[in-house]
């Protein structure tokens, strides 16, 4: 801890000598319930989205510039690394877009009471799974 | 600040093993943070076998059981046994609750108990709740207003204006919502956490209080209120099953409203 909170961490002991008290482990215990992990997940693939647009971008720009580009884009795109992160990206942006919806439903002041924020999780996980599944069935047909 | 690792001087080592008396049947390990100001070691995780048989079904009555019978060194808060006091409240089996109402056979294997997370330790399960307390006096938690109460009895309200403090008034302030709150971890010197925020909607949602703006001005603020990311640890560990992600979900909507 680096704030305000250094100074609660001085004490004194018995002989009055000025000691260091230690910090209560809290990720390290802590048992994760599924709405922790949605959350932590929710800002790690808003990141890869941010990320993972740069692709895109790559992509529009080679359009823009030059078949050449483009094709190489494209071949990089169909490579085996290509795929895998088109994969990641899409299945970051479905899990993106599910879960914000359950973030917009919390703001609008519903779904906060036991069992409804664990049930809205788990159908979030199983949305992301299946409209990701469906979607790469979709796309690997038509290519 | 963010810092998932422990500091140096907390990371937890290897302690002691107190072996449960010759012939018990029914034995659970109880392993338990131990730190002691005066003996200039970290912390260490101290084993204790104990005969269920011999014992009450909570985990408060184990940690009194250890006190009186095997380890007197042992340091833990409690007071009523009976979830009204908020004093034993811990870390147990990785989530926060309350030790007397936490069953010992709802945990499976060994029993981990650690103080509440990401605490100053003042010793073994008693963490310093400075901070928690002096959070909680900023938000001014009693009633206020400028006309006079009755002359002649109370500040009456109707039932639908009590209602709404149900749900609220219940909190005991054992701050095993905020100590579970990563947001709190990691923010806590300026974010007000779930057991403050729930105290501060509290008296914005009591009838009888004139002061809901200056209540609602001092919480708009990109810390006090606004770290809550709803990520819903706090009421999923509510010992006496408040929400309090549901009341800061209120004093936000009460914010978005006035603007509009």
């Amino acid at each position: 801890m680096r704030d305000v909170r250094d100074a609660l961490m001085v004490a004194r002991n018995t002989d009055g000598k000025l000691v260091r008290r230690p910090l209560s482990p809290h990720i390290q215990v802590y048992r994760w319930p599924i709405s922790m992990a949605l959350s932590i997940a929710h800002r790690i693939s808003g990141v890869g989205l941010g990320v993972g647009t740069l692709l895109l971008t790559w992509w529009l720009v080679a359009a823009a510039t030059s078949d050449a580009a483009f094709a190489t884009v494209q071949s990089f795109m169909g490579s085996a690394i290509g795929i895998l992160l088109l994969f990641g990206w899409s299945a970051a942006l479905i899990f993106h877009l599910f879960s914000g919806i359950r973030h917009l439903v919390w703001d609008a002041g519903y779904g906060f009471d036991a069992p409804d924020y664990n049930t809205s999780g788990w159908a979030v996980v199983i949305a992301t799974v299946v409209v990701t599944v469906v979607v790469w069935a979709v796309g690997l047909m038509a290519w | 600040m963010v810092a998932f690792n422990l500091p140096a001087n907390s990371r937890i080592g290897q302690g002691k093993t107190f072996k449960a008396p010759a012939g018990a049947k029914n034995v659970r390990e109880f392993k338990i943070y131990r730190w002691n100001p005066d003996d200039g070691k970290n912390p260490q995780m101290d084993t204790y076998e104990i005969d269920l048989d011999a014992c009450g079904p909570m985990v408060l009555d184990a940690l009194i059981k250890i006190k009186n019978e095997v380890d007197p060194t042992l340091t833990f808060r409690r007071s009523c046994r009976e979830g009204i006091c908020g004093s034993c409240a811990m870390n147990i089996d990785g989530g926060n609750t309350l030790a007397c109402l936490k069953p010992i056979e709802e945990v499976g294997g060994a029993v981990r108990i650690n103080p509440l997370p990401h605490m100053p330790v003042v010793k073994d399960l008693v963490p310093d709740l400075s901070q928690v307390y002096a959070q909680l006096r900023s938000i001014e938690p009693w009633l206020q207003a400028d006309s006079p109460a009755p002359p002649d009895g109370e500040r009456l309200q109707s039932k639908e204006e009590r209602a709404k403090l149900d749900g609220l008034w219940e909190c005991i302030l054992c701050f095993c919502c905020s100590t579970a709150c990563p947001s709190y971890w990691w923010n806590g010197d300026r974010y007000l956490g779930p057991a403050v925020l729930l105290q501060a909607y509290r008296w914005i949602a009591d009838s009888r209080d004139e002061r809901t703006g200056e209540r609602l001005d001092a919480l708009e603020d990109p810390f006090k209120l606004y770290r809550c990311h709803t990520i819903m640890n706090c009421t999923d560990t509510c010992p006496k099953g408040l929400n309090p992600a549901k009341a800061i979900g209120s004093i936000k909507q009460l914010i978005l409203e006035r603007q509009v």
